[in-house]
């Protein structure tokens, strides 16, 4: 972070995942190397080559108001979910509502609401389709009803980027801040597309793990036995601050949100760069804004789908950004337990970065019985982190993206 | 579902509550006549005309977009759906 930077701090966090509906749970999940991941009994599923997914522990419309449920798609509803909890965690700032930013992303959005008004416009005829049917599909609908909830009006802002929309919405939040249009912005990333036509389209790219038969064992980032990912849901939110505000109301500071870096693949649509080049440029502009070295990094929360292309393209590329002192990195890679939450999964995945620095300890990665060929150290059960020198612990997290956008985020310790 | 078709206000005044607690979540003894939809019992537009059909399935009365526009208070809905099944 160049010293005439603001610095941006993190005061609070919300999730609710496939280990469990608030922060304590699912980390609790994570660190007990608790598998999300369960089979798909409904109908729908039947003739489905994958019949297996990590659907969100708590179902969000048993926590919310009933008409809320009406209007607001599923992912919309585990937003505010998550919302709700991070803004309470940093302890409901009174700030004025021009200075609070919302920053909340999805990689698909309503497509469950668009084809259910579908079914009802072809059934019932356009009369019967509801009136807010446009603000369940749209994908800043989570980031437009949270600003509502929390008064926010500095900006509401949705940065779509496929699976790394989650962690691009952090990025975004942290530069509101840093250029001074907010003090404090709710950040972060939903999904909720666990449904047939997700599950048959991303089938149809062989993309996604069919081990149906041992639901728990499917996901298994960095293994020689993966077969693809198991698709997610869930959503993840940071609240975001200018230190100094955080100083001026005493707020308790979970970490700093040190720096981000971007970088394009311009490769394919849809699969990565081989040798990972794109993910180790997002890297190094990770570290260089946030004036950290690669010493100083004690962990990364791998992007890590259980996907043999890219896995194998980050492992080169968190090999090449960190060269020698990759040897001291411990690397996790968490959707081996929530499975891919595509556009929360960078909000998530920043959650247990964040508190993986706060009690110095990483989650494990389930289901690493024989590990490719990647360089690198990862964690197959808790790891302690210290560290390295004076400077504060950093940790990285990376997301990729569908269309090539590489996103890494850098957390330094409070 | 068969429409049915109310007469009395009572009736009328009832199936609207069921409607209003259903859709807007408002509690059915709070949905009085006097009462208006946007002042008094927060209902914006999209959730009008949520209700205006809603009220077409349970009474078998058509609202028309024009006319929505006007039914300012639960009275007034009552006042329509009554005057439509009569007239109808």
């Amino acid at each position: 972070m160049g010293a005439d930077q603001t610095a941006v701090v993190v005061t609070g966090l919300g999730a609710t995942s496939p280990l469990g509906g608030d922060v304590p749970g699912t980390w609790e999940g994570l660190l007990a190397g608790r598998s999300g991941v369960r089979g798909i009994t409904e109908e729908w599923a039947a003739n489905l080559p994958t019949r297996i997914a990590a659907f969100a522990a708590v179902d969000p419309a048993t926590v919310m108001d009933r008409v809320q449920v009406r209007r607001l798609d599923r992912c919309e509803q585990l937003a505010l979910v998550a919302a709700r909890e991070a803004w309470a965690s940093a302890g409901t700032p009174k700030t004025d509502p021009e200075r609070i930013g919302v920053a909340v992303a999805t990689g698909i959005g309503g497509v469950a609401s668009t084809l259910k008004a579908n079914e009802i416009l072809q059934a019932q005829g356009w009369q019967r389709v509801s009136p807010y049917t446009v603000p369940m599909l749209m994908p800043n609908g989570a980031a437009g009803w949270i600003s509502i909830e929390i008064g926010a009006q500095a900006g509401v802002h949705t940065t779509v980027s496929a699976c790394a929309s989650g962690a691009e919405s952090i990025a975004y939040g942290i530069e509101m801040i840093r250029s001074g249009r907010a003090d404090v912005v709710l950040a972060g990333g939903t999904e909720a597309a666990i449904i047939q036509l997700n599950i048959a389209a991303f089938a149809a790219m062989r993309a996604l793990s069919t081990r149906n038969d041992e639901p728990t064992l499917a996901s298994r980032p960095f293994d020689k036995g993966r077969d693809g990912f198991v698709l997610g849901e869930g959503a993840a939110m940071l609240v975001l601050e200018s230190a100094g505000h955080a100083a001026q109301r005493g707020a308790t500071v979970l970490a700093t949100a040190a720096g981000f870096g971007f970088s394009a693949d311009a490769y394919h649509i849809a699969q990565p760069a081989p040798d990972g080049r794109g993910a180790a440029l997002a890297m190094t502009r990770a570290l260089a804004d946030a004036g950290v070295t690669p010493e100083q990094v004690v962990h990364v929360n791998a992007h890590a789908t259980s996907t043999a292309a890219g896995d194998l393209a980050e492992a080169q590329a968190i090999r090449a950004t960190f060269g020698a002192a990759a040897d001291n990195v411990v690397v996790s890679a968490t959707k081996s337990m929530t499975g891919h939450l595509l556009g929360a999964a960078g909000a998530l995945e920043s959650v247990a970065a964040i508190l993986a620095l706060r009690d110095g300890v990483a989650p494990p990665t389930i289901n690493l019985d024989f590990p490719d060929e990647a360089d690198i150290d990862i964690a197959t059960g808790q790891r302690p982190l210290r560290p390295h020198g004076d400077a504060p612990m950093a940790a990285l997290n990376n997301s990729f993206g569908f269309g090539g956008s590489n996103v890494a985020l850098v957390f330094t310790a409070a | 579902m068969a429409p049915t078709t109310p007469t009395t206000e009572k009736e009328i005044l009832a199936g609207l509550g069921e409607i209003i607690d259903e859709i807007a979540g408002v509690p059915a003894d709070e949905v009085t006549p006097d009462k208006s939809f946007v002042d008094d019992l927060d209902i914006d537009s999209l959730s009008m005309v949520e209700i205006a059909v809603a009220a077409q399935d349970k009474f078998g009365v058509e609202i028309p977009d024009d006319k929505l526009k006007d039914l300012k208070t639960v009275q007034d809905v009552v006042n329509f759906v009554q005057h439509s099944s009569v007239s109808a």
